[in-house]
C-alpha cells in the first residue's frame, strides 16, 4: 500500500549504530535527487547502490543480483511462449 | 529509471499476458491485499484484460481506508484546536469523517500541514516552537519504521512539541480475521509488495499452512504484476499453495530486522478498530510509554468519539471483499469522488475510487 | 520612495500611489497610451472581431524556477487569446498587493512582466493597483485581462471536433506544475525541474495562417492538467477520445518526481503548451508547422476524437489494456499510498 521507487546511493553520511549521528544519504534517479534517511535502511549502502525509498526513508537495498536473475527468468518464459499462441 | 523501465516492458507483457491465458485452467479468485496493488492493476490496463475465470477482489490493504470514522473525527477535532498544527500525508486530505475532512476544517481555519515524510512534520515542530504539532500516523509497516525513527530523532533532538496520533495498523492479523470467516472463499493471495520488504515473505507461510492459500508476493509494475498473477492461477491449477516471492529484488524471506527493531523500540502492539473489520485484536500499534511524550493522544487527552457510518456505505463490505464497488448502491450515485461518502471512493487508491476512475473501458 | 515595503496608502489613489505608478510602474511598462494614465485605455478600430479574456494568478511561490507569478500573468492571457485563434492586442494589469509585500520583489515582478509583454509584443495599456491590510491578501495577486482580434471567418471552438480529428500536445507535461508542488515546503526534489511558462500567439498565428479551418479546438491545459482539458473537450463535442499512453511526452525529471510524490503528469498543470485538434488530412502539416516553432519542437499526436459516449476520454496502456481518464476534481497532493 505504498508508493517507493528505487533510486541510486550519491552520498552517504552517518554512523549506523549512533542513531545521534544524521543517518542520511543522497540519492537519485533520472535527473532528480533527494536526501533520504538511513535510520532504517536493512544495510548500510555504498555510494552506488540502488535504495528503495517511501516516505523520504530507505525502507530496503536493492538486491541488484536478484533484479538481474528476476528479469532473466521473466524474459526466458516470455521467449518460450510459441508465437502462434500470441495472437 | 532503473530497476524500474525494465519490469515495465510491454514487449515481454504480451506473452506473460498469453502465459496468464494459458496458465488459468480453472476459475479463480484472488484476494489483493494492498491498495497500491488494486491502483497498478488498473492503471496497467491489466483489469481490461484479465482472461476470463481469473477473479479479482480487493482486500483491506489501504491505510487510508481502514481508519475508522471515529479516528477521522478524532483527528478533525485535533485539527480544530487552537494552538495545534497537524501534519499529514495527502492522502488523509479528503477523507470524509461523520461531518467533513480536514479539508473543511483547513478551510475554517485550522492548521493542516501536507507532508511527504514524517521527518518534515519534525522539521515543522522545530520551526515553529509555538504551536503543538501532531502527525496523524496512518499506514502499514512500510510506513511505520520511519515514524518510529521520526520520533526516536525528537526524542533525540529534544523537540517537545511533536507529536504522533497512532492509528497505525500492522498487516498480517486482518487477513487471519477476513480468512476464518468462512463465507469468504478465495483460492489465493497476492500479498504486499513494500509491506514484505518490512514483514518479510515468511510472515505468510502461516497463510499457507492454515487455509491452504496461495501467496505471491509482487512488486508495482506491469511484468511484475503478470509474473505474480501467472505464478498464482498455476500454484491453484496445480493444488499445490506455497509463498512464492517475485519481487526479490525488494523483498527478502526474513524482511528488515534493523526496521522491526526500531518499531519494536518506539511502538507496542494494541488491539485496534478496522473501518469495516471491527476491532481486531493486536492488529494495531500504540507508542511504548517510554515515549509518551509524543504520543498525541495522551498529550491531548483524546476520548475517541462515536461515529456511526453512512447509512447504506458499503466500504465494510467491500474491504472484506464480499461487495464490488458497482454493487454498493450509493456508488457513482450519492458518492463520487467529489463528494465521497466513505473512504473507499476518496482514498486514492480505495476500491471505490479505482473502480470509478479506472474502471470499465 | 524611501520605504522598502508597500503601505496602505500605496493603494489609496494619493501621492503615494502616484509615486508608485511614477516610480515603478511606468519606469518598466512604459508606453504610448499608458504613459497617459487616464481612467481607460481608447484602442483604434481593426478589422475582425474581439476576443476578450480574463485570469487571476495566485500562485505561492511568487518566484520559482523558470518564471514567476508575473511572466505567468501575461503569458497566460495572451495563450487563453491565442486559444481561439485570436492575435492578442493588448491587456491590462490588475494588482492587489498586501501591507508590507516586499517593494524589491514588486519591482522584480513588474520588471519580469515589462520582458514578457516586450518580447510577445503585447503591450500592458491599463491597470490598476489596490492594497490590503496585512493577513487579507498573499503577498501579490495579479490580474490580466486582454483583447485580441479573431478573423472574421476563424471559429477556433471546443464544439468543432470531428471524429477522425487527431490530438495534438505542443511539448511535454507537467512541468509548471510539479515545479511549483517541489517549491512548497517541506519536499526537497533536486533536479532540472521548472515552469515551462511561455507565450503560444506567434506558433498559433503560423498554425492558423497555414493550417485554417483544419484546426478544429486549441486549449491550454492549466490547472487539470492534460486530462481535465480533454476531458471537458470531449464533452463540449460530444464524442469520446482515445489517447495512447506510449505517445504522451514526459521529461524523465518531471516522471521521476511525480513517481516520488505520486502524482500524475496527465492532472498538473502546463503554462506554456497547448492542445491542438486538427482534422485527420492536416496533421501532418499541422506538426510540419509546430516542429518549425520553439514553443513546438516536441509537438506529438497523442491520440485522436471518436465516436463513443460524449465526453469520455480513455487511454490505451502499452500492454494492450485500457482504462478512462477522468477529470480531475480536486489539487492533487502528494501522497505515500
Amino acid at each position: 500500500m505504498c508508493l517507493a521507487i528505487p533510486m541510486r546511493v550519491t552520498q552517504v553520511s552517518g554512523d549506523p549504530d549512533d542513531f545521534t549521528t544524521s543517518q542520511v544519504a543522497t540519492v537519485d534517479a533520472d535527473g532528480i535527487s533527494q536526501e533520504i534517511r538511513l535510520d532504517v535502511v536493512d544495510r548500510w549502502p555504498e555510494i552506488g547502490d540502488y535504495l528503495i525509498i517511501h516516505a523520504g526513508f530507505a525502507i530496503h537495498t536493492l538486491d541488484e543480483e536478484e533484479a538481474k536473475a528476476n528479469i532473466e527468468l521473466i524474459r526466458k518464459m516470455a521467449e518460450s511462449m510459441p508465437e502462434e499462441l500470441l495472437r | 529509471m532503473k530497476y524500474v523501465d525494465e519490469f515495465r516492458d510491454s514487449a515481454l507483457a504480451r506473452p506473460l499476458l498469453a502465459e496468464l491465458k494459458k496458465s488459468c485452467t480453472r476459475p479463480l479468485r484472488v484476494m489483493e491485499v494492498c491498495g497500491s496493488h488494486t491502483m497498478a492493476i488498473f492503471r496497467n490496463g491489466i483489469r481490461s484484460i484479465l482472461p476470463e475465470g481469473f477473479e479479482l477482489i480487493s482486500g483491506p490493504g489501504c491505510p487510508v481506508c481502514v481508519t475508522s470514522a471515529s479516528h477521522m473525527d478524532a483527528f478533525i477535532a485535533m485539527a480544530d484546536q487552537p494552538g495545534v498544527r497537524v501534519a499529514i500525508f495527502g492522502d488523509l486530505f479528503r477523507v470524509p469523517g461523520s461531518t467533513g475532512s480536514l479539508a473543511n476544517a483547513s478551510s475554517r481555519g485550522a492548521k493542516v500541514d501536507i507532508v511527504y515524510s514524517p521527518m518534515d512534520a519534525l522539521d515543522l515542530a522545530a520551526a515553529n516552537p509555538r504551536d503543538l504539532v501532531v502527525f496523524l500516523g496512518v499506514g502499514f509497516e512500510t510506513t511505520t519504521p520511519g515514524i518510529a525513527a521520526t520520533i526516536k530523532a525528537a526524542k533525540l533532538r529534544k523537540i517537545t512539541n511533536f507529536t504522533v496520533f497512532s492509528t497505525h495498523k500492522v498487516m498480517p492479523p486482518p487477513l487471519t480475521a477476513l480468512l476464518d470467516d468462512p463465507e469468504l472463499r478465495i483460492d489465493g493471495l497476492l500479498c504486499p509488495g513494500h509491506v514484505s520488504s518490512i514483514i518479510g515473505a515468511g510472515a505468510y507461510q502461516v497463510l499457507v499452512d492454515k487455509y491452504r492459500l496461495a501467496c505471491v508476493v509482487a512488486g508495482f509494475e506491469t511484468v511484475d504484476l503478470l509474473n505474480g498473477l501467472i505464478l498464482l492461477a498455476r500454484q491453484v491449477a496445480n493444488g499445490a499453495p506455497a509463498v512464492e516471492n517475485t519481487y526479490p529484488r525488494a523483498v527478502s524471506w526474513e524482511g528488515n530486522p534493523r526496521a522491526l527493531k526500531m518499531v519494536a523500540e518506539i511502538f507496542e502492539p494494541v488491539d485496534m478498530e478496522w473501518r469495516g473489520l471491527g476491532v481486531i485484536p493486536e492488529s494495531g500499534l500504540r507508542i511504548r510509554p517510554d515515549y509518551s511524550e509524543f504520543d498525541a493522544e495522551k498529550r491531548l487527552d483524546v476520548v475517541l468519539p462515536e461515529a456511526e457510518e453512512a447509512k447504506g456505505c458499503r466500504c465494510g463490505e467491500i474491504l472484506k471483499g464480499k461487495s464490488s464497488p458497482p454493487e454498493c448502491p450509493l456508488f457513482n450515485t450519492r458518492c463520487t469522488p467529489a463528494n465521497p461518502i466513505g473512504p473507499c471512493m476518496v482514498s486514492s487508491e480505495g476500491t471505490c475510487a479505482a473502480y470509478q476512475k479506472y474502471g470499465g473501458a | 520612495m524611501s520605504e522598502k515595503t508597500i503601505l496602505l496608502d500605496h493603494g489609496s489613489g494619493g501621492t503615494a500611489s502616484q509615486d508608485l505608478i511614477g516610480n515603478l510602474f511606468l519606469k518598466y511598462l512604459d508606453n504610448a497610451i499608458l504613459h497617459g494614465l487616464e481612467d481607460s485605455a481608447i484602442l483604434e478600430n481593426q478589422p475582425g472581431r474581439l476576443a476578450f479574456s480574463t485570469d487571476s494568478y495566485v500562485v505561492d511561490p511568487i518566484f520559482f524556477p523558470g518564471g514567476d507569478i508575473g511572466k505567468l500573468a501575461v503569458h497566460g492571457t495572451i495563450n487563453d487569446l491565442a486559444m481561439r485563434g485570436a492575435r492578442p492586442l493588448c491587456l491590462s494589469l490588475g494588482l492587489i498587493l498586501e501591507e508590507g509585500f516586499a517593494l524589491a520583489d514588486l519591482e522584480k515582478i513588474i520588471a519580469s512582466i515589462a520582458e514578457a509583454s516586450k518580447s510577445s509584443g503585447v503591450p500592458i495599456v491599463t491597470g490598476d493597483t489596490k492594497v490590503v491590510p496585512k493577513g487579507k491578501g498573499d503577498k501579490i495577486f495579479i490580474n490580466t485581462s486582454g483583447i485580441g482580434i479573431v478573423d472574421e471567418n476563424l471559429d477556433i471552438s471546443s464544439t468543432r471536433g470531428r471524429p477522425g480529428d487527431n490530438v495534438i500536445l505542443s511539448g511535454t507535461m507537467g512541468d509548471h506544475g510539479i515545479t511549483i508542488m517541489t517549491r512548497r515546503a517541506g519536499i526537497s526534489l533536486q533536479g532540472r525541474l521548472e515552469s515551462d511558462t511561455m507565450a503560444l500567439h506567434t506558433m498559433v498565428a503560423k498554425l492558423v495562417a497555414e493550417v485554417g479551418d483544419g484546426v478544429h479546438t486549441m486549449r491550454d491545459p492549466t490547472r487539470g492538467g492534460v486530462a481535465t482539458s480533454l476531458n471537458e473537450i470531449a464533452a463540449s463535442c460530444k464524442l469520446s477520445i482515445e489517447l495512447k499512453e506510449e505517445d504522451l511526452p514526459v521529461t524523465p525529471e518531471v516522471r521521476t518526481a511525480c513517481e516520488i510524490l505520486g502524482l500524475e503528469p496527465l492532472y498538473l498543470a502546463n503554462e506554456g503548451k497547448c492542445l491542438v485538434i486538427v482534422s485527420a488530412e492536416q496533421t501532418q502539416q499541422a506538426l510540419a508547422v509546430m516542429h518549425g516553432c520553439r514553443e513546438g519542437a516536441q509537438a506529438q499526436v497523442i491520440g485522436r476524437l471518436i465516436e463513443g459516449p460524449p465526453g469520455r476520454v480513455v487511454i490505451n496502456t502499452p500492454i494492450g489494456g485500457s482504462r478512462i481518464v477522468t477529470p480531475l476534481h480536486g489539487e492533487p497532493l502528494p501522497r505515500i499510498c
